[in-house]
């Protein structure tokens, strides 16, 4: 029975002989790039990149609304792909080029394209998806730069807004995608 | 006193235009910080054990292994031996630690037993229910027996709206440190910065006084953050337990999606009757609804139709074993439009009419005919109406049927009790602050745009200054009262500052005070520019002063004033595609029109409708509360199966805020609740155009359609 069960799921007592070379299940020192700089933070296995990038990094663009991987607020980058920083575990985020808002959004006080189309849309009310969906809209538009209307409604598919900002949102990702085009400071 | 009416609108520099909200790029940036983002010099984070029964007595608390977990600093019992729990994710016991799995981990030590009791999660058959619905008696209006007898058309049928979720994004929380020397530093997530004070100091017993509030943004509020809340009050407990260092506890989703918001159910037999030409004589209802375990939520029915004569309505107050229902951006309003255009509706199928026609028939049977009309016409031709609409069930041969519908509108929104304090510096700039707070309407944006426009400056020298309780107070956001309140108060506030100022420079420019006018950052005599100041001349002559005056909305002498009044109406109308074959309704259009007052941001007042209609398409195609009969416990306490719209799912919206003299001469009226009323019942009745059968209860999900039309429902 209990050859069947992998580490994750033993009991405390079995967890604390886990053999050298394996983290945990206490805390460990690792190395994340955030923002294209290396970050030392000590964390447990289980932590998720988001907590880890909120609690102890205080980057707190991204948030922790649904943490199940449904809502998009923790919208980050990995390696350039969009992804949830809440189905991320920290320590399977060492070794990648991870981007958060605060890596792209102003730059010497200057908004990003897609910030300054947000803005200009009203693409937001109370804030609290818009870096998450501003990720994922930056993201969408690095893979997609002439977009149609219906483009946009897929690749922003997966952030969810409970204000209702979505047709501002449609309007902002054409705006900066026509922004954008003459290699802005994307 | 200042002359504090609005200037005419074709006077306006900076009222009524459609500039950026202020703290856009702050926010979109992530640059903002909600309370829930920080992280306080020695902050302990907080975790909350909630109960897993619907209705059940503790019989015993064993917190010791808790407190010793390494890590823990604090734990607080709420829900103590011989507490009754009334339903399911009820708080029992908080632990703050240093780090939040540590705080979880020690949650998994705290020994429970419970005495399980019998629980009741439904509400929908009221049958079953009888012996925990409570009646509110009846009320007759007119003679409906004899209205019965008359009439020459009679339409019956059962509709419902179930209970949903709040779903703010940013969830119910707070970082509070309770220290020492007996001072609350409290940063909640909140509707109320100025009265969430008193109410936290009045659950610990501290002096108000000691407590100070500051909170610069909020991730959605809805009607459902109001209070300190139990989690709340435990935390201040939690910190003060632990030598008052700041505790960070925010609810977890899955608790969150339960306890800390929900709006009541609807649920109603009705009968309609009419004169043969169509005129609507009589109401007759029997409505239940839950609003939890204490009961509440009555839909104000007939709703906006209230003058048909004759009337019986029989109400229940329906208690379950759930959470409490809260405030929801126009409390019972969608449901009462939902159950009252939906039998409209119905009735003007059964006589072969274009409901259209109907609604415009009996507009003499709301408090506010003409708009109506205005409106139903004008949102009919937005939606082209006479190209699309068609007689119910005949939407074509295929399995892809189309149907319009249409819902309507009322809501008071005058402006709350608020104070603003203008202070204006020798150096020239000018401050407005407030003890309010930003929901996302564009609070701050349209304080700049007032004060702006009242002292003759640009937005950007307006530093506007909120969520603190160092400021002076103003109302909580709710029943779309705000921007009416601290627009009134801001003016006041300003032109009073004003006032002092030319007081300051008469003598200068030769003039008495009240000769003097503000325009394009100078003061000038009265319509002569030659003799006048630059704006920052004119506060340089205040020396080492700085002028600071109050403003204040009274909400009952604001009618004389006419900066804000209340009472408007609106018609939407719905236009869907429905996959018979597969259930599944597609938005194509939703059409807004929406009746208004003084617009001070039309661009931020336009997002507040979009947004509106969107939470309507939410709550009509997909939102449901699912309770287990079983367990007692939501089901779908999550945001994967607790579905929203994303930006696929909301077709084309097309708004049109009646934006006119006329109505500007109203002042400002709250604009965030009336658009989220008509969109349920217009998008059930477009279903209902288009399938040819109604579905009886909301949401318009695949399942309700399919068992709707192979005759499981109706």
């Amino acid at each position: 029975m209990t050859t069947a069960v992998g580490p994750a799921l033993l009991e405390e007592t079995a967890e604390a002989q886990t053999p050298a070379g394996v983290m945990g299940p206490g805390a460990v020192p690792i190395t994340l790039t955030i923002n294209g700089k290396p970050a030392k933070v000590s964390v447990e296995p289980r932590e998720t990149l988001l907590d880890v990038l909120r609690n102890k990094l205080n980057l707190t663009g991204a948030k922790r609304v649904c943490d199940r991987g449904t809502c998009g607020a923790c919208s980050v980058l990995v390696n350039g792909k969009v992804m949830y920083a809440c189905t991320i575990l920290a320590i399977d985020a060492q070794g990648k080029q991870i981007t958060t808002i605060e890596g792209f959004a102003l730059s010497g006080g200057r908004p990003h394209p897609v910030v300054t189309a947000f803005v200009n849309n009203d693409a937001q009310q109370c804030g609290y998806c818009t870096p998450g969906f501003v990720v994922a809209a930056k993201a969408f538009l690095d893979r997609n730069p002439n977009p149609t209307y219906e483009q946009v409604q897929e690749g922003l598919g997966g952030n969810l807004c409970r204000c209702g900002t979505y047709v501002g949102i449609r309007k902002a990702v054409l705006e900066a995608a026509k922004a954008m085009k003459g290699g802005s400071n994307a | 006193m200042p002359e504090y009416r609005w200037p005419e609108m074709s006077k306006r520099r900076v009222m009524g235009k459609r500039i950026n909200r202020l703290d856009g790029v702050e926010k979109a940036s992530g640059r903002a910080k909600y309370n829930s983002d920080l992280n306080k010099p020695g902050m302990l984070h907080g975790a909350t054990l909630v109960c897993s029964y619907a209705h059940a007595r503790v019989k015993s608390i064993d917190v010791s292994e808790a407190e010793k977990h390494p890590g823990v600093k604090a734990v607080h019992v709420v829900a103590p031996a011989g507490t009754e729990i009334q339903w399911a994710h009820w708080e029992v016991a908080f632990v703050a630690a240093e780090t939040e799995l540590a705080a979880r981990d020690a949650l998994k030590k705290i020994r429970v037993e419970y005495e399980v009791l019998p629980h009741v999660v439904h509400e929908a058959d009221l049958k079953k229910v009888q012996d925990r619905a409570k009646a509110a008696g009846e009320q007759i209006e007119g003679d409906p027996d004899q209205a019965l007898k008359q009439a020459a058309w009679v339409s019956e049928g059962f509709y419902g709206i179930p209970v949903l979720e709040h779903s703010c994004l940013e969830p119910h929380g707070n970082v509070v440190s309770w220290t020492p020397d007996n001072k609350i530093e409290l940063n909640p997530s909140t509707q109320a910065v100025t009265s969430i004070r008193g109410d936290m100091a009045r659950a610990v017993n501290v002096p108000v006084a000691n407590v100070h509030v500051h909170q610069d943004h909020i991730g959605g509020g809805f009607g459902s953050k109001f209070q300190p809340d139990r989690w709340g009050v435990a935390a201040a407990e939690l910190s003060k337990k632990a030598g008052g260092r700041p505790v960070k506890l925010f609810l977890e989703r899955p608790v969150e999606q339960v306890i800390a918001g929900c709006r009541p159910s609807a649920y109603a037999r009705i009968k309609l009757g009419a004169s043969k030409e169509g005129k609507i004589i009589l109401w007759e209802s029997q409505s239940w609804a839950t609003g939890g375990f204490t009961g509440g939520g009555s839909p104000p029915i007939p709703y906006v139709f209230t003058r048909i004569p004759n009337q019986r309505k029989n109400h229940w107050a329906v208690s379950t074993n759930t959470a409490p229902i809260r405030a929801w951006r126009a409390p019972n309003h969608p449901q009462a439009s939902f159950l009252t255009c939906a039998a409209i509706e119905d009735l003007a199928a059964k006589m072969k009419m274009d409901p259209l026609e109907l609604f415009l028939k009996n507009v003499d049977l709301t408090a506010r005919p003409d708009t109506y009309e205005r409106q139903l016409k004008k949102a009919a031709e937005m939606a082209e109406w006479k190209k699309l609409w068609h007689p119910r069930g005949e939407g074509g041969k295929g399995h892809l049927k189309r149907g319009l519908g249409i819902g309507v509108c009322t809501w008071g929104g005058a402006g709350h009790d608020s104070t603003a304090r203008c202070n204006i510096h020798p150096d020239g700039t000018v401050e407005v602050e407030l003890g309010s707070q930003d929901l996302g309407t564009g609070t701050r944006t349209v304080i700049a745009q007032v004060a702006a426009e009242s002292l003759g400056l640009n937005v950007s020298d307006i530093r506007v200054k909120i969520g603190d309780t160092n400021y002076p107070p103003s109302g909580t956001s709710g029943g779309s009262t705000t921007v009416g309140g601290v627009s009134s108060s801001t003016r006041k506030a300003t032109l009073n500052a004003l006032s002092k100022l030319f007081e300051e420079v008469a003598p200068a420019l030769g003039a008495p005070a009240t000769e003097l006018e503000a325009v394009a950052g100078k003061i000038q005599v009265k319509g002569n520019p030659a003799k006048s100041i630059t704006w920052k001349a004119a506060c340089a002559k205040l020396g080492v002063k700085t002028i600071s005056e109050t403003g204040q909305n009274v909400p009952r002498e604001a009618p004389k004033e006419g900066l804000n009044t209340g009472g408007v109406g609106g018609v939407q109308i719905a236009d869907v595609t429905v996959d018979v074959e597969t259930g599944i309704v597609k938005m194509n259009r939703l059409v807004a029109v929406q009746d208004c007052g003084t617009i001070i941001n039309p661009k931020t007042a336009e997002s507040q409708v979009y947004g509106a209609c969107i939470m309507s398409i939410c709550g009509a195609l997909m939102e449901e509360r699912i309770m287990d009969a079983i367990t007692g416990r939501m089901l779908n306490n999550d945001l994967e199966f607790y579905k929203l719209a994303g930006i696929r799912d909301i077709g084309e919206i097309l708004v049109h805020l009646e934006i006119d003299e006329a109505n500007d001469k109203r002042g400002v009226i709250g604009l965030g609740e009336p658009p989220v009323i008509g969109g349920i019942a217009a998008i059930a009745n477009a279903v209902a155009n288009a399938i040819g059968v109604r579905v009886p209860t909301v949401p318009m999900t695949p399942m309700n359609v399919l068992n709707t039309l192979s005759g499981r429902m109706s």
